[in-house]
């Protein structure tokens, strides 16, 4: 299926995803990758103040490249990302509705994406300056210190991206691998 | 002697950087158009259209095929005949870092590995390889490298016993790997010298010409049967599912010990991030 969708995403909009589905997302996306996710978890472990409200919202994993002048945004696009997948569950348990990034996910992750009615979705890696095209606005929000790692307040329209593990234990890279493999 | 200016070596690096990370690599945007005829997978098809669109945009627009612009590896070749003046690794580290601030490229260097982890903010230092060759020439070769490909790559010491047989699984073992490096990849295999230099086999065999083949017919047919083997393992563009996962396999050997079977497996991204100059 083919599906446009808003953030923040909601219960409903979660569920009828399916691994496989391809979505174009209009809304708010925060960029945060490896040191980022770090701080994010230190806040919630000591009760403090996120950044930005979780609730509903989606995280694209990416630190992009500077933005040149007249530009709204340099070349954005997704980090691997089970390198975040230590963090995913708590952020999941706090009220994060869906990821961006690419490639495989952890058992743990998918479990939680389950548990949460989560879901994470898959764009194309080394696309960036096709991507950075979906980029509307973009503001700095928090850790300019972090440099390329830190969180980015994005406004995207239609911007292309796979259901690659849905809230029902679907799993697009395993089932594709299944269908394609020749040996 | 011929003289050659640092000032020179900079002026050449910096232009290598920003071409190398704004132009595609001609073979490989070849390779990647051609395999759209051997894409089955829908999502693989999608993938590849966009790895040409997002080729073409980056070259007209000046911006970066990937804002994972990477560390910077450079290869020189430096003929014997030639009387440097001034520092080669300052004038190449030169050249990076204005390539890194006025190209708008990102900096994606942290200064400690473990400890604080705070980025350099220039981008430097670079990842230089010096070979001194016969002639009054300098090659260089400038390959800035992503973060995923560098985590998909491994290196192992084989047993001797296993043979061509122990290389072929290692081999597959680590192309499994390849769905974290953004396929379709070019996988780059180094066979024997030592621990520390078989690393080296595996980059320098990603730098060759996809069209070729090792020169030696063994290892050629060896590049061609893990290829097709590579080809089978349903990874697929972008690991999203399909048959086209890697684009060529090239592989560089190298003497090695009696007691020994180095190898090292290492990979380049579909953003295939290479250029080079002759001075």
């Amino acid at each position: 299926m083919n599906y446009k969708i808003h953030t923040p995403l909601t219960d409903n909009i979660v569920a009828k995803l399916k691994a496989g589905d391809t979505t174009k997302i209009t809304g708010t996306l925060y960029t945060a990758r490896d040191q980022a996710h770090q701080r994010l978890v230190e806040l919630i472990q000591k009760g403090q103040p996120l950044p930005f409200g979780l609730r509903g919202q989606i995280i694209f994993y990416a630190g992009p490249a500077p933005t040149p002048p007249n530009k709204v945004m340099g070349s954005v696009g997704p980090t691997t990302s089970s390198r975040m997948d230590l963090f995913t569950p708590i952020l999941l348990a706090y009220g994060l509705k869906g990821m961006i990034g690419k490639g495989p996910r952890s058992p743990e992750v998918k479990a939680a994406l389950a548990k949460y009615n989560a879901v994470y979705f898959a764009a194309t890696g080394g696309v960036a300056a096709l991507l950075s095209s979906y980029i509307k606005k973009s503001e700095l929000l928090a850790y300019p210190d972090l440099g390329p790692e830190a969180i980015y307040k994005l406004e995207v329209e239609d911007f292309p991206a796979v259901v690659a593990i849905d809230a029902w234990g679907g799993d697009l890279y395993e089932q594709n691998r299944e269908l394609y493999k020749e040996i | 002697m011929r003289e050659i200016s640092s000032l020179e070596i900079t002026r050449v690096i910096k232009d290598l950087c920003l071409q190398a990370n704004r132009v595609l690599r001609p073979d490989a945007l070849e390779a990647i158009k051609k395999s759209l005829g051997f894409e089955v997978s829908p999502t693989g098809i999608e993938v590849i259209e966009q790895i040409i669109k997002n080729a073409g945009l980056a070259a007209s627009k000046q911006l970066p095929i990937c804002q994972d612009t990477g560390y910077v590896s450079v290869f020189v070749e430096l003929g014997q005949g030639i009387s440097l003046q001034g520092d080669l690794t300052l004038a190449i580290n030169k050249g990076v870092k204005e390539a890194y601030d006025e190209g708008y490229l990102r900096k994606s260097l942290v200064a400690c590995p473990i400890f604080e982890r705070k980025n350099t903010g220039d981008n430097i230092p670079a990842f230089i390889t010096v070979d001194i060759v016969p002639g009054d020439r300098i090659k260089i070769v400038v390959m800035p490298k992503g973060g995923g490909t560098e985590n998909a790559s491994q290196m192992r010491m084989l047993p001797v016993s296993g043979g061509v047989g122990a290389v072929k699984e290692f081999v597959l073992k680590v192309a499994e790997g390849a769905a974290k490096s953004c396929p379709p990849v070019i996988v780059g295999v180094g066979i024997g010298a030592s621990f520390d230099k078989v690393g080296l086999l595996a980059k320098k065999a990603l730098l060759r010409p996809l069209g070729d083949s090792n020169p030696n017919p063994e290892f050629a047919a060896l590049e061609d049967e893990l290829l097709e083997r590579i080809n089978k393992l349903g990874i697929g563009p972008a690991g999203l599912g399909g048959r086209v996962t890697a684009l060529a396999v090239k592989i560089e050997a190298a003497p090695t010990h009696i007691a020994c079977l180095p190898a090292a497996v290492t990979f380049n991204c579909h953003a295939a991030r290479q250029a080079e100059a002759i001075i």
